[in-house]
């Protein structure tokens, strides 16, 4: 007990800098996977024929080691924080891709028909109906992506990326378990506590009518 | 109000779906498309919006070629109605009403007024607005479908089998308010259909299609009494055909005037003995004033009898009547449909004048088959 009262009186304040500066490198990765993958998952339910080629490269970027991708982008960006969230970038795509493409061509043929027969243009239907009747498998995409950008980004530290990796990896090197805690724990928190509110706001986000669907069925 | 002239379709691989189609409508019309699946109907009908585009030929709404405006702005001048119902299930039903003048840029306020408004012509109160089509039966879904369709008042409504997922006792009774509706609002309406029956109740006119051409084009009752040819007539059904007899047109001609009736206040073993001497089943109740008030059959007697004394006290009065200016042709399906072996026929008021039996279909089939000549010789013998 003693020890973790003064690990705490020595780091503290630092931790609480490490735990921000992790929380802004994936979401800012994650705010950037969302407004590059949405759009995209979209437009790629009007082109089929390229949407199964741009999910299978996709596919393949993402297994790719995250080393890898940190390592490969040294030469190109150099190290900090930019690398870092560019890298993480990578792995939040996917995942959102994914589910735009699934919901939106999830929804129904007859309601597009219906929309368009009634003389609602392209970006119409994608307001109006596409996007509202996708969203809960989109935020799904995203959740899914942000919770694991938290835990991927404590890779960040091994190019200068600074967060709570940082801990853990001098614990790692200097054989000092507290620091591997303090690290991993407030990690775990963090990506428990963003699903915890990206749940939220997934609910806040589905048309009424929906969850009233939901629940009747 | 609309024409097409020389339209075809031609897809790739050069199946013709419609060829070489010439047809006028007039404003206020009601025209249903017909024919087997695979006839070019549907493709027909989604000309007219540019859902699909004319391969041939030109298609005018009033004199203007569609192939020269917007498709969008077009489409929003003209109600669509579609099988699938197609609700959008996040929206309300006020939403999905005036979706239409949401696109046109109407305000918020008018919208309500509007859709509020919409929801009175097919007799739903307005709490219905803040509902969502899953709370909604299926008849429901396609009234608000249909008024969706309304709701900018457009003149010219396109509907692609639009009953055809209900099933039929809703099917019959949205017939039937559509119809009402249509005259009403003076609507022109083209409506593909693959049911007969619902083409003879609700058109002005039909096109029977095959092979993407038209075979006839005719009211309901030219093509019931000159069929062009043997495959409009197959496709008619030989049943129709003999309920087509030009001289008998209301129910009022075939009914019999003098049904069995009982008063409320007898009792029930008075309605046995009249059953008895007359040779029936079922009694129908009126009251003193003529009124008919429902109807009472010998196993409701039986199951009741120990604990009810009076006709009053067992009659049944969920019970389906026709006016008796109603056409023989709806009455016979709708008797030989639901199964039912009589209709109580009644005027405007609720009075009871007559019923139609089955007794009263098989003279029909009897005049159809001997000819009239013959009856009048019967009836001057009896």
């Amino acid at each position: 007990m003693d020890t973790v009262v003064e690990f705490f009186s020595n780091y503290g304040s630092e931790m609480l800098y490490k735990t921000w500066e992790h929380l802004y490198i994936s979401v800012i990765a994650a705010l950037l996977g969302i407004v590059f993958a949405v759009p995209l998952g979209i437009i790629l339910t009007r082109i089929p024929k390229v949407a199964g080629f741009v999910m299978g490269v996709l596919g393949v970027i993402q297994t790719f080691p995250s080393f890898a991708i940190l390592a490969f982008f040294i030469p190109l960006l150099g190290v900090g924080k930019t690398p870092a969230i560019i890298a993480l970038f990578f792995y939040s795509v996917l995942p959102i891709l994914r589910n735009t493409y699934t919901g939106v061509n999830g929804v129904q043929k007859s309601l597009l028909e219906a929309g368009r027969g009634m003389g609602m243009t392209g970006w119409e239907r994608i307001r109006y109906v596409e996007v509202p009747l996708a969203i809960p498998v989109i935020m799904a995409g995203i959740r899914l992506s942000v919770v694991y950008l938290i835990g991927w980004a404590t890779l960040a530290s091994f190019i200068g990326g600074g967060g709570l990796g940082d801990y853990i990896f001098s614990g790692l090197n200097l054989y000092q378990p507290e620091f591997i805690i303090a690290g991993a724990v407030p990690v775990t928190v963090l990506a428990l506590l963003t699903d915890l509110l990206l749940g939220k706001v997934e609910n806040w986000v589905t048309p009424k009518g929906m969850k009233k669907m939901r629940q009747a069925a | 109000m609309l024409k097409f002239e020389h339209v075809s379709k031609v897809y790739k691989g050069g199946k013709r779906a419609v060829n070489d189609l010439n047809l006028e409508i007039e404003k206020g019309e009601f025209i249903c498309f017909i024919g087997p699946s695979g006839c070019g109907k549907t493709t027909t009908m989604k000309m007219i919006n540019r859902l699909i585009e004319p391969t041939e030929g030109s298609i005018f709404i009033n004199g203007k070629n569609i192939m020269e405006r917007d498709p969008v702005q077009l489409r929003r001048e003209i109600g669509y109605v579609i099988q699938q119902i197609g609700l959008f299930p996040h929206m309300t039903i006020q939403e999905n009403i005036s979706l239409v003048l949401k696109l046109l840029k109407w305000p918020e306020a008018k919208r309500r007024e509007r859709a509020r408004e919409l929801l009175k012509l097919v007799d739903l109160t307005p709490d219905y607005l803040e509902k969502y089509p899953h709370e909604l039966s299926g008849g429901q879904q396609q009234r608000i479908g249909v008024l969706r369709a309304l709701a900018a008042d457009q003149p010219l409504i396109l509907m692609d089998e639009p009953f055809g997922a209900l099933d039929p006792i809703t099917r019959d009774s949205l017939q039937e308010e559509f119809k009402k509706l249509q005259r009403k609002l003076d609507k022109t309406i083209v409506f593909v259909t693959h049911d007969m029956d619902e083409a003879i109740k609700l058109a002005d006119r039909i096109v029977i299609m095959r092979d993407g051409q038209i075979v006839q084009c005719d009211t309901p009752d030219d093509i019931l009494r000159n069929p062009a040819n043997e495959f409009v007539e197959e496709f008619i059904g030989k049943d129709r055909l003999v309920q087509a007899r030009p001289n008998i047109q209301t129910v009022e001609q075939i009914m019999n005037p003098k049904p069995v009736t009982i008063t409320p206040e007898h009792s029930l073993s008075e309605a046995i003995q009249l059953m008895k001497q007359c040779r029936v089943d079922s009694l129908l109740v009126v009251d003193e004033k003529k009124v008919l008030t429902g109807f009472i059959d010998v196993e409701m007697i039986d199951q009741k009898r120990k604990k009810a004394n009076l006709v009053k006290d067992i009659v049944e009065t969920e019970i389906f009547t026709v006016e008796k200016d109603t056409l023989v042709r709806d009455t016979v399906r709708k008797i030989l449909k639901r199964g039912m072996k009589y209709v109580p026929v009644v005027d405007h008021n609720h009075h009871l004048v007559g019923i139609v039996t089955r007794a009263s279909l098989v003279d029909i089939v009897y005049d159809s088959i001997w000819g009239e000549v013959e009856t009048d010789e019967i009836s001057k013998i009896g």
